[in-house]
């Protein structure tokens, strides 16, 4: 049985180490209300841009456009957005899976890290990372999305990717977090969003519709990675809120345990200093 | 009657919700053309370039700057999805003055490795602010 004082000794580094789980606990709820908070603003911008872009492209059927078609390039560019910090339980590991067991061939890849624990994990398993970019996840703006996106258009109209995903981690609610990979370009939409978009209003457009696309696309795609990005970092922060509930409260069954053995070494102690005392003054009377 | 003659505008950034409210009519910049709309105007889906964005409402005008978006507009109702646009009381002034500076310079020393697409937008986005603020 280990000494008393080395299960004290052990409590102790247990309980601060509980102190500082619980501590980031607080912190990351603060700032999952506020992450929350900015999704859900930002919600509407996309639900409207999503609804004029597939009722535009719902509406030009036989479109002929270079963002409505693979590029002839092999190379696939993948956004990966993870988080600049760990201790956020399977929330980077889940993201990096995504990729190395997903489907796209590693030879093709070129990874736009947002990120540092994605970045470092894919670096180590082999996978080419073209631009890196993960100071933007502390504090995402529009504007760095758009300039992401400009560098993103620029290498598919200059030929050198094909198709663009993103995989981030979506954010259902406080405790569903799900990883997901989403082909940015060529654009496509479900079938039935069209279906249900004819029925609509005709709308008009000025300029001409493909005038339209050429500007309207950008603009899709940089909301799409504006929202991924709020959206990661939603997740990232209930990740850690749940990884740090559970770390405290096995810290608290820990403790817990070492109590009792702490207890039973103590009695033990005593018990047996008695037994000595007894057993001495038998033998000098 | 006042009721009647107006519809309903809702601009969206992408961090809020900019203006929400009954208005009568709308004016801005698009790539066609300046526009204004009223109520009943047939359904359109615009390109916005950087402009002044004019509200009428029944008790006056409101005016903010609009730089980049689109908008599509129903009879009863708009919806300006703005990438970027301000309310006058959020433009400093003397930012804008020598961002215009700036980008004039800067189109003025030409040198081969000017991005004068950028300086342009820079220009004009400044222009647009210190317009607002009159």
């Amino acid at each position: 049985m280990a000494s008393m004082r080395d299960i004290k000794r052990r409590k102790g580094s247990i309980q601060s180490t509980q102190q500082i789980t619980k501590a980031m606990k607080l912190v990351s709820t603060v700032k999952l209300q506020r992450a929350k908070g900015n999704a859900e603003k930002s919600k509407s911008y996309f639900t409207c841009m999503y609804e004029t872009v597939t009722s535009l492209l719902g509406k030009t059927e036989n479109l002929e456009h270079r963002y409505l078609k693979p590029g002839d390039s092999p190379k696939k560019a993948v956004v990966v957005i993870t988080s600049n910090r760990g201790l956020a339980g399977g929330y980077n590991s889940n993201i990096v899976k995504l990729i190395t067991k997903g489907e796209l061939p590693k030879e093709d890849l070129e990874i736009y890290a947002i990120g540092k624990k994605g970045r470092d994990a894919l670096a180590r398993s082999g996978y080419v990372i073209k631009e890196d970019a993960s100071d933007i996840i502390e504090e995402p703006l529009y504007s760095d999305a758009t300039k992401l996106c400009n560098k993103l258009l620029e290498s598919f109209a200059a030929g050198e990717i094909g198709e663009i995903y993103l995989a981030y981690t979506a954010f259902k609610n406080t405790v569903v977090h799900e990883p997901t990979l989403l082909k940015l370009l060529p654009v496509e939409l479900p079938e039935k969003e069209e279906a249900q978009e004819t029925s609509k209003a005709l709308m008009n457009f000025e300029p001409e519709a493909d005038e339209a696309l050429e500007m309207l696309i950008p603009k899709y795609i940089t909301s799409l990675i504006y929202g991924a990005l709020i959206e990661a970092v939603a997740s990232e922060n209930g990740a850690r809120m749940q990884a740090m509930d559970s770390a405290t409260s096995n810290a608290d069954e820990m403790i817990e345990n070492l109590s009792l053995l702490y207890n039973r070494a103590r009695q033990g102690s005593i018990t047996q200093e008695l037994t000595e005392i007894i057993a001495g003054a038998e033998a000098i009377s | 009657m006042a009721e009647e003659k107006s519809f309903s505008l809702k601009i969206i950034t992408p961090d809020r919700v900019f203006f929400e409210d009954q208005v009568e009519m709308v004016e801005f910049n698009t790539t066609e053309g300046e526009i204004g709309v009223y109520k009943n105007h047939i359904p359109l889906t615009v390109i916005v370039k950087p402009g002044v964005l004019t509200i009428t409402m029944e008790n006056g005008e409101k005016f903010a700057a609009l730089h980049s978006g689109f908008a599509e507009i129903l009879p009863d109702k708009i919806t300006i999805l703005a990438d970027v646009i301000e309310w006058p009381e959020e433009i400093d002034v003397d930012r804008a003055t020598s961002a215009k500076e700036r980008a004039e310079a800067r189109l003025q020393e030409k040198t081969e490795d000017t991005d004068v697409e950028r300086a342009e937008i820079a220009l004009r986005r400044a222009l647009t602010r210190i317009e607002v603020l009159k």
